[in-house]
């Protein structure tokens, strides 16, 4: 089977644009969640978001591009940018027939279609809407996978482009696509992860009205709370994070800096309900399993969760049962946390941010908090890595997510181990098991040693 | 790889040509046309024609608590699911629900639903907002409303590759199968004809103002949009033949999908990579091109992309003249659901050894032999399924007869 590793990572998250600013971000577990600043949000139930500071002229999208793309496409563009120079791809030796696209996003260009709606129904006066109103990409907006285009078109990747759409799984899911594409053969690199800008009045309105979304206005940073007694529902998010996802080969051959290797992805759904889920966790406990099998892994050897850990009770309650299922006695002795605690929940984009940060993570040996933990749930007894980072040793690190639709996903990174000789003449440079370890210093605020 | 192999056993239909399998083959084998005046409609209207699915009453298949939480390309899904499951003689609750698993292509999801709730929110009020419309618009809502009617709980999917989507959808699908999963779902719908959605894809140069769809014509107008799709369910082919299926109606052989990486909006001058995904789909079945009987076009309707495609098939397919047809002259282009119906069309093709014609073009346009009439073939062995999507998207499948 043909094995896939990241060699190259890009993140655009609330608190900071760029791959470093997230990683110090998430470690200092100082939540970059405020009064919403998009849109006026009085009037809504939850007025709080997780909003990135992002001016798409600064990282270099012409004024032509930024009239063109929505918003989650930009997040996508300038996250994918970084991914592909962090990657030392060199784009005009590649082959890019061999280079796809694979970009999740749970809502698309959801800011786009409900700004020109309002303005061609002459706020929602009109039903039979004046196209004469309208500005000229909209169907790019209407049909999302326009930014996987974009990506394509940026990069020159020639081969297999899509969006994947399964809701808040669709960030997890992107990277197994990714994956999958790679181990059958039908691409070499492949640029995934996914995107979201969901902060808009409508999408506000829709958690609202299912009361999914935190009410605690007063405190914007102490709102996002996952496994905390006092949560009182997740905080929504924006941004998005790509990878460079290469064949094993491909990235040694060319003597590639790796981060980690995808060794295990699955997926199942709960067949349940749209938006609940039921206590026992099975499901994504399944999940987990299969991609710890995939990756041949034993309980012991996961030294790393990055939870889904939305805030919410029923999920924080569904996950902790899922990884008691799937790990037995071992699921208390993992360091375990929540980055939506800091950066909110973006929806179908959390999931790549999560992958990206177990990347990290097994990079640079520590792992975030899960911020605002400061009364456990007690039906949530897991170690959750509460308020401050903490130094670990994982080799592997596992996420998952869950999301509307009852779909769970879940995903190994493993630190790239390669024993076996692959080539019979050396025919890169250096190999990637002695690349040096990223030069960012380790952060000073560390808990103890796990 | 494996050696798993794919085969389609169930066919459900929900399009302009008809509401199940039986109705879509005689309707399409006789070449009526599904595109109509859109009612209400003023004149003027950037888009005034479409492919409509006329005799689809949605209470049939959907319970009245679901149609209020779900848009009409949700009821699509449901109701395609729904016959070809009954297609394929295959009943969920019989199987082990992670065995089995959905995938579907999105386009524009339920956008009806989400026009209607942005019309609440802004002219009455963040109150007035749906408890259902956080389920009902995106793009997950069908794969996971049949996820959990029918029980569907293995790796289940959503592929948004514009037109180009659900032979995506169907190779996503084929991976799972050789991954170890029993039966997927898959295939798409459509249902982009709300207010908004016209006026979306109004925004399209290659759309046209009147019903007059006519694929590889020298003066094509441009395409008409339509509702609709096919679900198709797909199963490993050893299992299939052990449960004695009533159908095999063709094996999934090889399947590619290629990017132009060129314009997000314009075509790539000249058609290498439509014809890189044509090719690889051929060899990854195992097959040539002089091995295809039958090519179901993508028949964009503008004169540039016309082009573009007959050129591909003549550089594939050399001298010889591949039977081409593009049956979605009879529906319009659905979108999301249009490759999923040709997909359709083509195992009903393969099994029946018929060819459903191209309505409304004149014999030998672009120098193809285009059907123009339903033509039996004898010996019809694989057909080629291509689709291109908005921005550059170009996908392959080739299906075998079983």
């Amino acid at each position: 089977m043909r094995r896939a590793v990241v060699t190259g990572v890009g993140v655009v998250a609330p608190g900071g644009v760029g791959r470093e600013e997230f990683w110090n971000r998430i470690v200092d577990g100082k939540p970059a969640i405020r009064r919403v600043s998009a849109f006026d949000p009085s009037g809504f139930r939850s007025q709080i978001a997780a909003e990135v500071d992002f001016d798409p002229a600064a990282h270099g999208l012409t004024p032509r591009e930024i009239r063109r793309m929505d918003r989650f496409a930009q997040l996508a563009v300038v996250c994918a940018d970084e991914a592909v120079g962090d990657s030392g791809l060199d784009l005009a030796a590649a082959d890019r027939d061999r280079m796809g696209v694979s970009l999740g996003s749970a809502v698309g260009a959801t800011i786009t279609l409900e700004d020109e709606y309002v303005v061609a129904s002459d706020r929602g006066r009109h039903w039979d809407v004046d196209h004469r109103h309208l500005q000229p990409f909209l169907y790019q907006a209407l049909v999302p996978s326009s930014a996987a285009t974009e990506l394509a078109v940026r990069f020159g990747a020639r081969g297999p482009a899509a969006v994947v759409s399964t809701g808040c799984t669709s960030g997890i899911d992107s990277i197994g696509r990714a994956l999958q594409l790679i181990q059958d053969g039908e691409a070499d690199v492949m640029l995934a992860g996914a995107s979201d800008a969901p902060i808009s009045p409508i999408t506000v309105a829709c958690f609202d009205a299912i009361r999914a979304t935190t009410p605690d206005n007063d405190d914007p940073e102490q709102a996002s709370r996952p496994f905390d007694a006092g949560r009182k529902g997740f905080v929504l998010g924006e941004g998005a994070a790509m990878l460079v996802v290469e064949e094993l080969e491909h990235a040694r051959r060319r003597g590639a800096r790796v981060y980690c290797e995808i060794t295990g992805y699955a997926a199942r759904a709960n067949g349940f309900h749209m938006t609940g889920l039921r206590p026992d966790g099975y499901e994504l406990g399944e999940a987990v399993a299969d991609a710890m099998r995939q990756a041949r892994l034993n309980p012991e050897d996961v030294g790393y969760i990055s939870a889904h850990g939305s805030g919410t009770k029923q999920n924080d309650r569904h996950e902790t049962a899922a990884y008691k299922r799937a790990l037995g006695e071992r699921a208390r002795h993992i360091p375990i946390s929540s980055i939506k605690s800091v950066v909110g929940h973006s929806l179908g984009a959390i999931g790549s941010i999560e992958m990206a940060a177990c990347a990290l993570v097994l990079d640079r040996g520590v792992a975030p908090p899960t911020a605002n933990l400061t009364t456990p749930d007690p039906e949530c007894d897991l170690d959750y890595t509460p308020l401050v980072a903490r130094e670990v040793t994982a080799r592997h690190a596992l996420s998952a997510g869950s999301g509307f639709g009852g779909f769970q996903s879940a995903m190994v990174f493993s630190k790239p181990v390669f024993c076996e000789p692959v080539f019979s003449e050396p025919v890169f440079s250096a190999p990637v098991s002695s690349a040096p370890a990223s030069s960012t210093p380790a952060p000073s605020k560390l808990g103890g040693v796990a | 790889m494996s050696g798993r192999r794919v085969v389609i056993t169930g066919l459900g239909v929900v399009a302009p040509t008809g509401v199940g399998v039986t109705e879509h083959w005689e309707s399409s084998l006789s070449g009526r046309i599904g595109i109509a005046p859109l009612p209400g409609v003023e004149e003027g209207a950037p888009i005034g024609w479409a492919g409509q699915v006329a005799a689809f009453d949605e209470k049939e298949f959907v319970a009245s608590k679901l149609l209020v939480q779900t848009d009409r390309w949700t009821w699509f899904a449901l109701a395609a699911t729904q016959l070809a499951l009954a297609d394929a003689a295959l009943d969920p609750a019989g199987e082990d629900p992670f065995d089995l698993s959905v995938v579907t292509a999105s386009g524009s999801g339920g956008n009806a639903f989400g026009q209607r709730e942005i019309q609440a929110l802004w002219s009455q009020g963040s109150r007035a907002v749906s408890a259902y419309q956080s389920i009902g618009w995106f793009y997950a809502a069908s794969s996971g409303q049949l996820s959990i009617r029918h029980q569907l709980k293995g790796p289940c999917g959503v592929v948004v590759a514009d037109a180009a989507g659900a032979i995506d959808a169907l190779a996503e699908a084929a991976r799972a199968i050789r991954r170890g999963t029993a039966a997927v779902v898959t295939g798409g719908t459509e249902a982009p004809l709300s207010p908004y959605a016209l006026a979306c894809q109004s925004s399209e140069a290659a759309v046209g103002r009147t019903g007059d769809y006519r694929p590889f014509a020298p003066d094509a107008p441009g395409y008409v949009p339509g509702e609709g799709g096919a679900i198709l369910v797909v199963e490993e082919r050893e299992r299939a033949r052990d449960r004695g299926v009533p159908t095999i109606y063709a094996e999934i052989a090889g399947t590619a999908s290629t990017h132009d990486a060129h314009h997000i909006t314009d075509p790539a001058p000249g058609h290498g990579q439509y014809a890189r995904a044509m090719r690889e789909a051929i060899a990854r079945a195992g097959l040539t091109p002089a091995d295809i009987g039958v090519v179901f076009a993508d028949g964009a309707g503008d004169p540039v992309r016309d082009r573009q495609e007959a050129a591909a098939i003549a550089e594939v397919f050399g001298p010889r003249r591949v039977p081409v047809t593009v049956p979605k002259t009879m529906t319009g282009r659905l979108c999301s659901g249009g490759a999923a119906l040709d997909l359709a069309w083509a195992a009903l093709s393969l099994a029946d050894g018929v060819i459903p014609p191209t309505v409304g073009v004149a014999d030998g346009a672009a120098g193809l032999d285009l059907v123009t009439s339903a033509r039996t073939v004898s010996g019809l062995s694989a057909a080629l399924v291509v689709a291109r999507g908005s921005g550059g998207f170009n996908s392959a499948a080739v299906l075998t007869a079983a």
